[in-house]
């Protein structure tokens, strides 16, 4: 499997204010994503997994280690990482088309038009195309924002906790939605959630990181076969996998709040009785 | 509104306040008939009014960039805002007797005192309109491919727009106070001169018949910009709902 994207050794430091020190959101981070692989990082708020996506993004700069997309160095944000926020991603002015033939502005006229529409109906929103994002429910919105990335044909899709504002049953809907459309282009896809469930379902991979300083904890291989079914998600291999993910998750939180460690301590049972 | 007016003339036919407090709605009419006829009502009414529209967009053609401007960067922000601030604070009607002396009683001079009123309160609210621009919207941009240039331009100030459009339509209403104080202390015509002109002669017909012209004018004034707001950003779907 060829590399599509190599993060070697990435760290971000972001000067303190007065009188306190750096604090360091990413420490060393070494990550690939293979073509064609769908990797969900996971970790606590804080872990700086946003942050690692924004530099992907381009839309900030590492302040050490090497980025590369194809072998080269990214610097800026490009149409080549197709990118979907978690909220306000479509501009309130343009209707469901519109938001999508901005992105392709560089195109002529015709095919423009011709691509967004195609996109549309990937997401099966065809009969939407004129709706101002206002008038559109949130899951409709990010199936637009899904499908304005797509129609950008990059080598890789960055995805920001794009379903963490939606309500559970809309969420389920648009993992499976992600993953027909997964399965048909076999994008390569960097998807950061909170989500354990989420992240798990989706992956071939899971990263989960760590916090204070943000790195990399572990890396965990989903081995469910595809395509995925939610009934999957009961099956004993995601309930293990998701036990450990969630442990990791757990001993890092807990970790990394500060003061947890020692009360979580006394609760544990410790043979003395109870007097 | 009915009530009021029905207060009005209750109190003024019978008799309740002399003519020389509170003119009778009839003294109003009567002065609107004889300033139709010399042609002074329209002649005040056109100045004021040509007064006004150049003051505000002369202020708010400067404001809007600069706003935008200092919305978008932290470092034109901290520049700009404590002079601004600073003048923000002194009251435009204050620098009247200072602009007396510089331009006269000219055009210039309301010009100038419009400017001074209207500027520094519009550019920080346009600065503030420009920063509630979600940050996503903006990175979202950048992630298309579009230069700094073109996210200011077609982002930043397409999505303000709808709150510059409202902050334009509020500072307005500040413009006619500043420009009726300058006229009433020195100008050759508009309404706030004929309202300083009808107290020399205790003619209350037509001091009322003036404030309530520029009442009127202000509410169509108004009216224009809730219809231009309606009707531009229908897309918002605040209005949507009306259907």
């Amino acid at each position: 499997m060829t590399d599509v994207l190599q993060l070697r050794g990435l760290g971000k430091t972001y000067a303190g204010g007065k009188g306190r020190g750096e604090t360091v959101a990413l420490d060393n981070v070494d990550l690939t994503i293979g073509e064609g692989e769908f990797l969900s990082i996971v970790g606590a708020s804080g872990c700086g997994k946003s942050t690692l996506l924004r530099i992907v993004a381009g839309l900030e700069r590492q302040s050490s280690g090497e980025l590369l997309l194809d072998g080269t160095p990214i610097t800026r944000p490009g149409r080549d990482r197709g990118m979907v926020f978690q909220q306000y991603t479509l501009f309130p002015w343009l209707t469901a088309l519109e938001n999508i033939e901005f992105a392709l502005r560089d195109s002529g006229r015709r095919e423009r038009s011709d691509i967004a529409r195609e996109y549309l109906e990937v997401v099966g929103l065809t009969s939407f195309a004129e709706h101002f994002p206002a008038q559109l429910s949130g899951g409709m919105q990010q199936r637009v924002a899904i499908a304005r990335a797509l129609a950008l044909r990059p080598r890789i899709l960055l995805m920001d906790e794009p379903f963490g504002a939606l309500d559970s049953q809309t969420r389920m809907l648009m993992q499976e939605l992600l993953l027909a459309i997964w399965e048909r282009d076999r994008l390569s896809v960097l998807f950061v959630t909170h989500d354990v469930e989420e992240a798990i379902f989706l992956a071939d991979r899971v990263c989960v990181m760590a916090s204070k300083p943000g790195r990399v904890r572990e890396l965990v291989r989903v081995e469910a076969e595809r395509p995925r079914i939610l009934e999957q998600q009961s099956s004993s291999q995601f309930m293990a996998a998701r036990q450990h993910v969630r442990g990791l998750i757990h001993d890092e939180a807990v970790h990394a709040t500060s003061g947890l460690e020692a009360v979580l301590a006394r609760r544990e049972p410790s043979g003395e009785g109870t007097s | 509104m009915a009530a009021l007016f029905g207060a009005w003339a209750a109190v003024t036919y019978g008799g309740l306040v002399s003519d020389l407090v509170l003119p009778t709605p009839s003294a109003v009419l009567k002065s609107l008939q004889t300033g139709w006829h010399d042609g002074t009502l329209v002649a005040d009414t056109r100045d004021s009014v040509v007064r006004i529209l150049a003051g505000f967009l002369i202020s708010s053609a400067l404001a809007i960039p600069v706003g935008l401007f200092m919305g978008s960067y932290k470092v034109i922000e901290a520049a700009l805002e404590p002079p601004i601030d600073f003048i923000r604070y002194m009251p435009a009607v204050a620098f009247i007797p200072l602009t007396l002396i510089w331009f006269g009683t000219s055009a210039t001079q309301k010009l100038v005192i419009l400017f001074i009123g209207i500027f520094f309160q519009e550019v920080l609210l346009i600065m503030d309109n420009v920063k509630t621009v979600p940050r996503q919207l903006v990175d979202m941009a950048y992630t298309l491919g579009l230069s700094q240039w073109q996210v200011l331009r077609t982002v930043v100030f397409r999505a303000s727009l709808p709150g510059i459009v409202d902050t334009l339509r509020i500072s307005m209403g500040w413009a006619w106070t500043y420009l009726v104080v300058a006229e009433l202390v020195g100008a050759e015509s508009g309404l706030g001169f004929r309202i300083q002109q009808a107290q020399r002669y205790l003619d209350t017909g037509a001091i009322v018949l003036g404030i309530m012209l520029i009442g009127l004018l202000g509410l169509i004034f108004d009216f224009s910009f809730k219809f231009l707001y309606a009707r531009s950003f229908r897309y918002l779907g605040r209005t949507a709902g009306a259907r």
